[in-house]
């Protein structure tokens, strides 16, 4: 059976006295109150303050809830906020592309197509908006799984289809493609979901540098990855274009 | 820059720079020659409200801030005025300026097209006759939006201006005639021109011999000595003198919508955009005729290019829209981010039977009832907010409908696709139900800034940046299409639902005259 953590314990005791009764309390009233000696009760305390859990205020020295806890429960991105935002870029990324472009996030299992811009051709095209990609085989799937845990935890659970020849489905062999996917920062797909056809991708980060979707463009094998090497420059196109909506959504520059 | 990168990077110019002079703010965005933005500037400026009802801009600040922004755009460029082949202007649509043509000086702020202090002036100018008087030569009803009485009110209530102005000392504008004015030298040999678009705003230009009606002019009162020239929407007007750009050609002048149209290249007799913002503007192309409107829309000049034939649109505008969304979110809290809007009404499949008609001021287009006022309708206990969220974008979906039917019956013709633009087109489940409500393919280009595009465009074609109106067309890409998925039964009695909800708003306010 597994040890309680006692400083989590003593934490989660100081946010429950600062939430009911007095909105704000000093260093002694808290360790007073918990039966905690001031040097532990202001570690604890310091700690929760660097996590803005907990707020303090500069004149009186005291001691409240910091804002991060309001972010906790109301933490989610907004799709269509994340779309309104991509617009300008991935219009962009298309044009300078030749490509299309997708905007996907994590959902059930799979990739959310939440926003698509038709490659700047005359030839019809459908909207994609709404349709779901595998998790395992695409670039939009892959850079989830590399850098959003529970993506990660559902694709190793999941089984991994062969779709391709090409498709990588071994759970080691997998493992270790994430891992150069995380190193590197983007995601390709080289005709490991649907024959003929490569994409790349990047991830997206909101301003807490939480994972919160990614950017692809994809096209046909011979112009995305012409003698089965990807485009540099497309590469630094779609990544260009992800760091600019993440900056759009608060990320700091990285 | 000509390096291997062919992505991601812009080509080595030459390039055409567009001033947007806009209600709130001014902007000046770099093209190159795919159409594709190098960069932008913009700076927000002041809105004056002396009184209820009344708005006003500081001309001096506007034109301080257009040279702000044009220096801005083209630093963030990495150019010179070498590598600039031409400058194209669009602007708020009819905000009237007065200003004294030896010093440069505005004689007062300008009244901006929202100003409703001409109420009063439109009402007498209408005499036995009504709002409609001179529709025929103007293709406008008697409204405060227009310029024509604003220059009345300005003559009037500035002392001594009236004198000043028949002594030819005062020259009157809208926006881009003050802008053009002082970027080709102001009181240092500045032109003093206004294009047909904007012309058509005015109350005071003939639609069919594009000349300034004298017959007009005389019953408003305005001496035809304070008259910019009017010129097609593009061909040089002169160069500009100093500044960042001196030298370079001053080459297109459009209203705002008429920009959009023009950026969207609607050349053909019978292309129609529809820009989404806090309002919603749709015009159609009607070619090389002036449509009368018998169904509430406007007949106004669409573009002219050089010394080819002048083409028409109708206009229809829809006051509440984007603005709908805000108040859902500000007024209600219903929503804490504009975006979310399409959330909420994701989460339903329908309407829930409930039906919103925004009609906070009034019934516009094509019904033209200001005893209307707002309504929610059909509600009942099953009814949620996510259906409410629903209905008011359905609002904006059938409010379109409604204008484009009213184009469809004055102009005969079909509409066979809509060009989308503005900031509402991130909602995909307003475009699809546009579509859906429309019966017609809803397509979105690739570059939303279509009002500065379309400046660029026209300045490009006069210095011959661009051969022709195909070659614009060349560059229009398809961001995305929504094709109609609904069943005609199911539009039929919606659409016959939503009129009811119309009907439902109609005789609220009683006359207070009466």
């Amino acid at each position: 059976m597994a040890k309680n953590i006692q400083s989590l314990e003593r934490a989660a005791a100081m946010l429950r006295l600062l939430a009911g009764g007095e909105r704000r309390l000093g260093l002694s009233d808290i360790a007073s109150s918990l039966g905690l000696a001031k040097g532990t009760a202001h570690g604890i305390l310091r700690t929760l303050q660097l996590e803005g859990f907990v707020e303090q205020d500069a004149a009186s020295g005291r001691y409240q809830l910091g804002a991060e806890l309001l972010r906790l429960g109301n933490s989610y991105l907004d799709v269509h906020e994340l779309r309104a935002r991509a617009l300008v870029w991935t219009d962009d990324l298309a044009r300078s592309s030749g490509e299309s472009v997708h905007l996907g996030v994590l959902h059930q299992h799979g990739v959310l197509i939440v926003h698509h811009v038709f490659r700047p051709d005359d030839s019809r095209q459908v909207l994609e908006v709404g349709a779901m990609q595998p998790l395992h085989s695409t670039a939009l799937g892959k850079v989830l799984s590399a850098y959003d845990p529970v993506a990660h935890s559902e694709v190793m659970e999941a089984e991994r289809r062969s779709f391709t020849g090409r498709t990588v489905t071994e759970a080691g062999a997998f493992e270790s493609m994430l891992d150069l996917i995380r190193a590197q920062g983007w995601a390709a797909d080289a005709e490991e979901t649907w024959e003929g056809v490569a994409a790349v991708a990047a991830p997206v980060h909101d301003r807490r540098r939480m994972p919160v979707g990614a950017v692809a463009v994809t096209g046909a094998v011979e112009r995305v990855a012409p003698g089965g090497t990807l485009r540099p420059e497309l590469i630094a196109s779609v990544r260009d274009c992800a760091r600019a909506v993440s900056r759009d959504l608060g990320a700091g520059r990285f | 820059m000509t390096d291997a990168h062919t992505t991601g990077t812009h080509g080595s110019g030459p390039f055409i720079a567009a001033i947007d002079q806009g209600t709130t703010s001014s902007r000046c965005i770099v093209f190159d020659k795919d159409g594709r933005i190098v960069s932008v500037d913009q700076k927000e400026h002041e809105q004056i409200f002396p009184k209820p009802g009344w708005v006003e801009h500081d001309a001096t600040e506007i034109w301080e801030n257009v040279q702000e922004v044009v220096a801005g755009a083209i630093v963030k460029a990495g150019i010179t005025s070498a590598d600039v082949k031409a400058i194209g202007i669009t602007n708020q649509r009819e905000t009237t300026l007065l200003w004294d043509k030896n010093t440069g000086e505005p004689v007062h702020n300008a009244l901006v097209w929202q100003d409703t202090r001409t109420d009063a002036l439109c009402k007498e100018l209408g005499r036995n006759v009504g709002q409609d008087r001179f529709r025929r030569e103007t293709g406008l009803p008697l409204a405060s939006y227009f310029a024509g009485p604003k220059v009345r009110w300005l003559l009037d209530n500035v002392e001594g201006l009236r004198e000043r102005a028949e002594r030819g000392d005062i020259l009157f504008g809208t926006m881009d005639s003050w802008v053009i004015w002082n970027l080709t030298g102001g009181t240092d040999g500045g032109v003093h021109v206004t294009d047909v678009t904007n012309a058509s705003r005015t109350l005071l230009m003939n639609l069919h011999t594009m000349a300034w009606d004298e017959k007009i002019l005389s019953s408003i009162g305005i001496p035809a000595a304070v008259l910019p020239e009017i010129r097609s929407s593009a061909e040089v007007y002169g160069n500009a003198k100093g500044g960042i750009l001196d030298g370079v050609p001053v080459a297109s002048a459009l209203g705002d919508q008429q920009a959009a149209l023009f950026g969207q290249t609607c050349f053909s007799e019978g292309e129609a955009k529809s820009t989404y913002g806090t309002g919603t503007f749709m015009l159609m192309n009607t070619g090389g005729t002036p449509v009368n409107s018998y169904n509430g829309l406007l007949t106004t000049v669409g573009y002219q290019i050089g010394d080819q034939p002048p083409v028409y649109a109708l206009e229809g505008s829809i006051a509440v829209t984007g603005s709908l969304v805000q108040w859902m979110r500000d007024q209600m809290g219903l929503i804490k981010s504009a975006a979310e809007i399409e959330t909420l009404a994701s989460s339903v499949e329908d309407n829930g039977g409930a039906y919103f008609v925004p009609a906070f001021s009034g019934l516009f287009a094509p019904y033209w009832r200001p005893d209307a006022r707002g309504v929610i309708t059909g509600l009942t206990r099953y009814v949620t907010k996510a259906h409410i969220a629903r209905a008011v974008l359905e609002a904006t979906a059938w409010q379109t409908r409604e204008i484009s039917d009213a184009m469809t019956k004055d102009s005969g013709v079909e509409l066979t696709a809509l060009k989308v633009d503005g900031g509402m087109t991130s909602n995909n489940l307003l475009m699809q139900t546009l579509a859906d409500f429309l019966d017609a393919p809803v397509v979105r280009p690739m570059v939303a800034e279509t009002t500065c595009l379309g400046a660029a465009y026209a300045a490009g074609l006069a210095v011959g940046f661009w051969p022709d109106t195909d070659a614009l067309r060349a560059n229009w890409r398809r961001a995305a299409e929504w094709t109609p998925r609904m069943d005609a039964d199911t539009r039929a009695r919606e659409y016959k639902s939503w009129l009811k909800a119309v009907e439902r708003t109609m005789g609220w306010i009683e006359d207070e005259e009466s």
